[in-house]
């Protein structure tokens, strides 16, 4: 049985290790981050759904704005900013 | 129903709220019938844009007073009516159009209308997400956009404040002095205002009235992404053409920070369904404009059906074959616009006020003795 | 980009979607699995860590790849543009996938109900927070309430359980009565109660309440503690994270976009699994929720009904009525109670995406009229969160869609179509 791979990520400027497979989700709530965004009156929101469908795990990924986390995968060197 | 109204309009879009309330304030007793959710048809479909256009004098006169009409009422109209002093930005892409631009800058200056020509690098500065190579543009600073639906609601409600009755039911047949109901009820009227867009032919046949499908689309938010509404010169040619397909480009920002992007016309086609190469025709169009609107997400596309007349201009006033059978109706893609400005001159004409602008290019009755409008 | 006319595309690479790939493209037909995840699986069997379902989920993989049936991982279809010709796109590209007949299987999705502080951070899904653990998320040491209500809660929190979490209760809003005649459905099925009595053992100390729901999150910034009511009474319970979910609804928007009929809330399919459209069939949670094993048998008998394998479709009929006898009787136990239409408050919040509160929305008249007027339901979900609660809570029909049926990049939609229509198919041979 092989050890998973360990990517190097980060998250709001702070680097984070992450094993492979894991999603931006999971990557930003390994940080303590429970926030992920802004609703439009302010408030603020993590994860739901887990599936894609919900829309408030959205972050910024690489520069381009409402990526869902729950369905993408870290992949090294990835910038992960969320919206606070 | 049993009492008699003064008034009874049919269709509570923008166009038929916006003459209840004016019917109201002029102490007119005011019927609004409405078969489905007030602001709902075209209205909800609609662009919102309140914006003067130059296509002729009367369209001018009739956009420009309406205009000025929204600009007076903004301050009274709640936050959800979501009206933005945007301003349009007229957009040339080369040097044809750029003299384009400029007669139009000549024609809206010397009548009164604010309007600056920007250069390309004055365009830039104004709307940094075009793209380059843009020869220059018409800033045209007192247009506006609104929130449609919200804002008929709002005026909706005004009316029924002012004493208006709204009734819900479906109309079925119109004579002079009765609305019959499709449940078997008539509202009583001494006149009755045929305000139901592209179903305008239905309620009033032989009117010449067409349906002229649009498609829109709206993205999530991307605040401060666009400032302006954009609109190509080429959006006159789509306007123009009576017979043809056609898309041009046309942008909007909405309060929320999403982008509504337009603009197509279809004659001919009947089904609200999507039409998937009008709609990859327009967003490639936009996408030619402003490219970074390729990666933003959109969230949902729609249609709906525009009123056109055969002169491109509204019908406001009594109809030909019945004088107690009025129409307020034909608006094409300036309903929001013109709203205010066709309340008023039905009203005008109703209790026999002078009216702002001259009403004869408005009238059914207008054109030769041969065309017969209703 | 010419792309070829598959015989078979099956859109949902859960057990419906592998069962009917895999069953396709052993008769010879050509066939695409097209999958919106990273990794195939769905929902119930994403990961692999529970033991039996492990078996029969590696089974189907190991058969899938065996196959000669191609898969398209991380693609979602948002249009059917022109007759056969599907739209799909990625996080990198957009695709036209033309097929022959299609195959639905998009799974099920979640029920929400809001209650006051619903939207607080850390308060998710059942299946939503088990997706999560799934997918990198630790919860060792942290401390879970699982509520709400279905079969789901109970795997859930011997999932998390088994992954280190503190489980502090799981609050089951059916009755004792509903669950007691529930358990008479095992007899027939004894496997499930072989599974069921598993579960219970992994979950032995961790408090079970039935006829006990969640009446409100307290927290600032994320949840703190869930307020519960059981009977008369209320209680309060700490925890790190709140795990609720009303059991699921089918996933029908692709199957309504296709013009397939739906009925109570699910695509209608014939005994062969062929939806009100000729060429398009439909499998798993989509024409009803009714669970893992259903699902595989379900895809496996659209698949051959597609290849026109009439005979060997037959053979499965028998295990499929089993299977939804089952399924019907875990709608009844599961069913949502009245005091339910009650948990939101005024303020509430109903649409997350817009911040449309309960008491706006229910002063409209109709779905459609809260959505021009409120723009309830006319952000990203498209009404995917609070559709199913506006259901329950207003008892309003929510209406036919349109494409996108996801929020999609606009140059997905602007692209031009190189691939015509697909030509009138043959049925092929009855019997």
């Amino acid at each position: 049985m092989c050890m998973p791979e360990i990517i190097h990520v980060s998250v709001n400027g702070i680097a984070v290790a992450v094993e492979s497979g894991t999603t931006v989700a999971a990557a930003v709530l390994q940080c303590g981050i429970s926030s992920f965004r802004r609703s439009v009156t302010g408030e603020p929101r993590g994860p739901l759904c887990g599936m894609g469908i919900c829309f408030e795990c959205r972050v910024t990924v690489d520069r381009l704005a409402h990526a869902k986390s729950c369905q993408t995968l870290c992949t090294p060197g990835m910038e992960i900013t969320t919206d606070e | 129903m049993r009492q008699t109204f003064d008034v009874a309009i049919v269709g509570a879009g923008i166009v038929g709220a916006a003459c209840a309330l004016e019917c109201a304030q002029a102490e007119l007793k005011v019927a609004i019938i409405e078969s489905s959710i007030v602001g709902g048809g075209a209205t909800a479909a609609a662009m919102g844009h309140i914006v003067a256009m130059d296509d002729s004098e009367a369209q001018f006169s009739l956009t420009r007073f309406s205009q000025q009409l929204w600009n007076t009422l903004r301050t009274e109209l709640p936050r959800e009516v979501e009206f933005e002093l945007t301003g349009t930005i007229w957009v040339a892409a080369d040097e044809d159009e750029m003299s384009a631009v400029r007669n139009k800058n000549r024609y809206f200056t010397s009548r009164g209308v604010p309007a600056e020509v920007l250069d390309a690098a004055a365009l830039k500065q104004a709307e940094p997400n075009l793209r380059p190579g843009l020869v220059g543009a018409l800033l045209v600073p007192e247009d506006s956009v609104i929130y449609p639906p919200t804002a008929a609601r709002w005026l909706a409600e005004r009316a029924q404040q002012c004493g208006a009755s709204l009734v819900r039911g479906k109309a079925i047949r119109l004579r002079g002095g009765s609305v019959e109901i499709a449940d078997g009820t008539a509202i009583s009227s001494s006149l009755v205002v045929n305000a139901t867009g592209a179903w305008a032919p239905e309620l009033t046949p032989g009117l010449e009235i067409r349906k002229r499908k649009g498609h829109l689309v709206i993205t999530d938010r991307y605040s401060g992404f666009l400032r302006h509404q954009l609109v190509e010169l080429g959006y006159l040619k789509s306007a123009h053409s009576v017979t043809s397909d056609s898309c041009a480009f046309n942008v909007q920002p909405r309060a929320t920070g999403q982008i509504l992007i337009g603009s197509s016309r279809q004659y001919g086609a009947e089904h609200s369904a999507i039409d998937h190469k009008i709609v990859a025709g327009m967003l490639a169009r936009a996408c030619e404009y402003m490219p970074a609107l390729g990666k933003m997400a959109a969230v949902r596309c729609w249609t709906g059906f525009r009123a056109a007349t055969p002169d491109k201009l509204p019908l406001i006033g009594p109809s030909v074959t019945d004088q107690k059978i009025w129409l307020a109706t034909g608006h094409e893609g300036l309903g929001i616009t013109t709203s205010l400005g066709t309340a008023k001159l039905l009203v005008d004409q109703i209790v026999g006020r002078r009216s702002a602008i001259p009403i004869e290019p408005y009238l059914p009755a207008r054109g030769s003795r041969e065309h017969v409008y209703a | 980009m010419s792309s070829p006319r598959w015989d078979i595309v099956v859109v949902g690479g859960g057990p419906a979607g592998i069962a009917a790939a895999v069953r396709a493209a052993e008769t010879g037909a050509s066939v695409l699995l097209v999958d919106d995840n990273p990794s195939l699986g769905g929902q119930i069997w994403r990961g692999a860590e529970d033991n039996s379902s492990l078996r029969v989920a590696r089974s189907w993989r190991e058969r899938l790849k065996r196959s000669p049936a191609q898969v398209l991982r991380g693609f979602r279809i948002f249009d059917q543009p022109v007759p056969g010709v599907l739209l799909a796109e990625s996080a990198e590209s957009v695709r036209e996938i033309p097929h022959s007949r299609l195959i639905i299987c998009t799974g099920g999705r979640e029920c929400f109900l809001p209650f006051p502080g619903w939207t607080l951070p850390n308060v998710m899904g059942a299946g939503g927070l088990e997706a999560m653990v799934k997918s990198g998320v630790p919860v060792a040491g942290k401390s879970v309430v699982v509520a709400g209500t279905g079969p789901l809660l109970l795997p859930v929190a011997a999932y998390l359980r088994k992954r280190g979490a503190r489980v502090r209760l799981i609050a089951e809003q059916a009755s004792r009565a509903a669950m007691l005649r529930f358990a008479t459905a095992f007899a027939s099925q004894p496997q499930k109660g072989v599974q069921a009595i598993g579960l219970m053992w992994q979950l032995v100390g961790v408090p079970y309440r039935l006829g006990c729901w969640p009446v409100e999150a307290k927290g600032a910034g994320k949840v703190r503690a869930v307020v519960l009511q059981q009977g008369g009474r209320r209680f309060e319970v700490e925890c790190d994270y709140l795990a609720c979910g009303f059991h699921l609804v089918p996933n029908t928007e692709l199957a309504a976009l296709l013009g397939c009929e739906l009925r109570d809330g699910a695509v209608w399919v014939d005994d062969a699994q062929q939806t009100s459209v000729p060429n398009v069939y439909c499998a798993g949670e989509p024409t009803g929720i009714g669970g893992v094993d259903l699902a595989l048998v379900e895809g496996q008998i659209a698949a051959l009904a597609a290849t026109d394998k009439p005979r060997e479709a037959q053979q499965l009929h028998q295990l499929r009525a089993r299977h939804r006898a089952f399924a019907a009787a875990l709608q009844r136990a599961f069913a949502l109670r009245e005091e339910l239409r009650k948990l939101p408050c005024p303020d509430t919040l109903l649409c997350r995406c817009e911040d449309v509160t309960f008491h706006r929305v229910a002063k409209c008249q109709s779905w459609r009229e809260a959505k021009l007027h409120t723009r309830c339901g006319m952000g990203p979900c498209q009404g995917r969160v609070c559709g199913a609660a506006v259901e329950f809570l207003l008892r309003w029909n929510i209406e036919s869609v349109r494409p996108p049926l996801f929020e999609v990049r606009v140059e997905s939609i602007a692209i031009e179509l190189t691939v015509g229509p697909t030509p009138q198919v043959s049925q092929g041979a009855e019997g």
